[in-house]
């Protein structure tokens, strides 16, 4: 019964790139030696991204102090859409090359890009009050971003109610895949309408380098975190499915004996 | 094509024998409308300028009750099975439910609207562009429905489920159905932009509607 849990390492003959990775026994080798090292390296970015914020970066001429609120905001905001990305290619993935490595990374992926969005949502009300003295205002941007999250809760609901897991899997899928088109809705929402959020400024250089850099610095650490917790619950995940095909066997050994 | 026609003719005659699901949409549109005043005051002038909101909303909600029994019924007596054992490609077969739906339910409340709209003492002249704008944007209520109705077949709860995935993908079709309104009693440029994107929402819930609910759908019936 339980064909596809039994991941000893195949001959490597005529196997691509991916089907190497898509291996569950090789992932969990691999994952586990890379997730100390990929922690260390969050930690260290962040610690040293909010020594920059707090101490070296100047504060904002007109902002004054709130403008720290950024070094959050962004790489919340950035990797609320990123998760987002992660959880439909893992989709397509699940759908097109039926991958069960895949649908772990998309299930995986829900929670963590959910409080991403629930945290670029709560900061951005934050610095919302002082700047435009309101906490929420309805422009396209904060919307946008506000569908995003009932998405992700969508996804999450839709997962548990459903007690195939097999089917569940298949169409949350669907669902995440359908729920491509709001990303660019986000991305452009402030390019296409004139609103009250700025529009992206991107790293250019109209963000004085005193404040890029912890901003830069900042982004990648937070990417860093999501990909060590996207990690960390994907081999959970993975350690969660042998456990309940284990007492599955249990469970028909001792009934046929 | 002939078996397309048939097949959404079949979904009128029982929807329309069933006769109750009709009734409870319309019932449950009017009861919506009615309790706004109610809960706003009974200011004319405020209702006035809330009317085509309070009416968007009620509308959504109402299409929103008979959603779940678009596929369920034809799913659990294994109708839908044989149905697709037959000439059409799924995708096809979703459209003929979705339209039947959009007929049954979504054309109803539309000609209700400006009905209700006296209640909310909407503009008479505006009623028209009402209609217009609501006929351009409720096929999408029912194609993106679909894809609602096909994700929680047998789901717990399916109901208060579909209402949570559903209502977001809705979003474009409020603000845009609201916007053509808006645009004309306030006299800030036509509402001819307004309607364009609202048609355009619905020609792309056409294409994505049967698509991911075919998929949804298969994978069901397994």
């Amino acid at each position: 019964m339980a064909s596809h849990m039994t991941d000893s390492i195949q001959p490597e003959k005529r196997q691509s790139l991916t089907q190497k990775f898509a291996n569950p026994t090789r992932f969990m080798a691999l994952s586990g030696q890379v997730l100390p090292w990929s922690l260390i390296a969050a930690a260290c970015l962040i610690s040293y991204a909010l020594y920059l914020v707090f101490f070296v970066a100047p504060d904002d001429y007109q902002q004054g102090q709130t403008v720290k609120i950024m070094y959050i905001h962004v790489p919340a905001a950035w990797l609320a859409m990123m998760a987002y990305g992660v959880v439909a290619v893992s989709s397509f993935g699940l759908l097109v090359f039926r991958h069960p490595l895949a649908d772990v990374s998309a299930k995986a992926a829900v929670p963590i890009g959910a409080a991403f969005t629930l945290i670029a949502l709560i900061t951005g009300s934050l610095w919302g009050k002082p700047m435009w003295g309101t906490y929420w205002v309805w422009d396209a941007r904060l919307t946008s971003v506000l569908m995003l999250f009932f998405l992700y809760l969508g996804l999450m609901t839709l997962r548990s109610s459903i007690e195939d897991e097999l089917l569940a899997s298949r169409l949350t899928a669907i669902l995440a895949l359908v729920g491509v088109i709001l990303l660019p809705i986000i991305k452009f929402s402030v390019d296409w309408w004139n609103t009250l959020h700025q529009p992206s400024t991107g790293f250019t250089s109209s963000v004085h380098s005193s404040m890029r850099t912890p901003l830069l610095i900042s982004a990648v650490g937070f990417t860093l975190l999501f990909f060590s917790m996207h990690l960390k619950a994907m081999r959970n995940e993975i350690l969660r499915r042998r456990v309940k095909t284990l007492t599955l066997a249990e469970v028909d050994r001792q009934s046929r004996g | 094509m002939t078996a397309f026609f048939r097949l959404v003719v079949r979904d009128l005659e029982l929807a329309f024998r069933d006769g109750g699901a009709l009734g409870t949409a319309l019932g449950f549109f009017l009861m919506v409308v009615a309790m706004m005043p109610l809960g706003l005051g009974p200011d004319l002038n405020l209702l006035s300028k809330l009317a085509p909101g309070i009416l968007w909303i009620a509308l959504l909600l109402s299409a929103l009750l008979s959603l779940p029994r678009m596929f369920e019924s034809d799913f659990d007596d294994g109708a839908l099975e044989v149905i697709a054992m037959g000439p059409l490609p799924l995708e096809l077969i979703v459209i003929a439910k979705a339209t039947a739906h959009w007929l049954t339910t979504g054309l109803p409340l539309v000609l209700l609207a400006p009905v209700l709209g006296l209640l909310l003492n909407l503009d008479l002249a505006s009623a028209p562009l009402l209609v217009t704008a609501m006929i351009l944007g409720t096929p999408a209520i029912s194609f993106l429905g679909a894809i609602g109705a096909a994700l929680t077949l047998k789901a717990k709860r399916s109901g208060l489920l579909l209402a949570l995935l559903v209502l977001p993908l809705y979003v474009p079709t409020l603000i845009f159905g609201i916007s053509a309104l808006t645009n004309q009693i306030l006299n800030t440029g036509g509402a001819g932009s307004s309607l364009m994107i609202l048609s355009a929402v619905s020609l792309f819930a056409l294409v994505l509607g049967p698509i991911a609910s075919a998929a949804a759908l298969r994978a069901q019936m397994q």
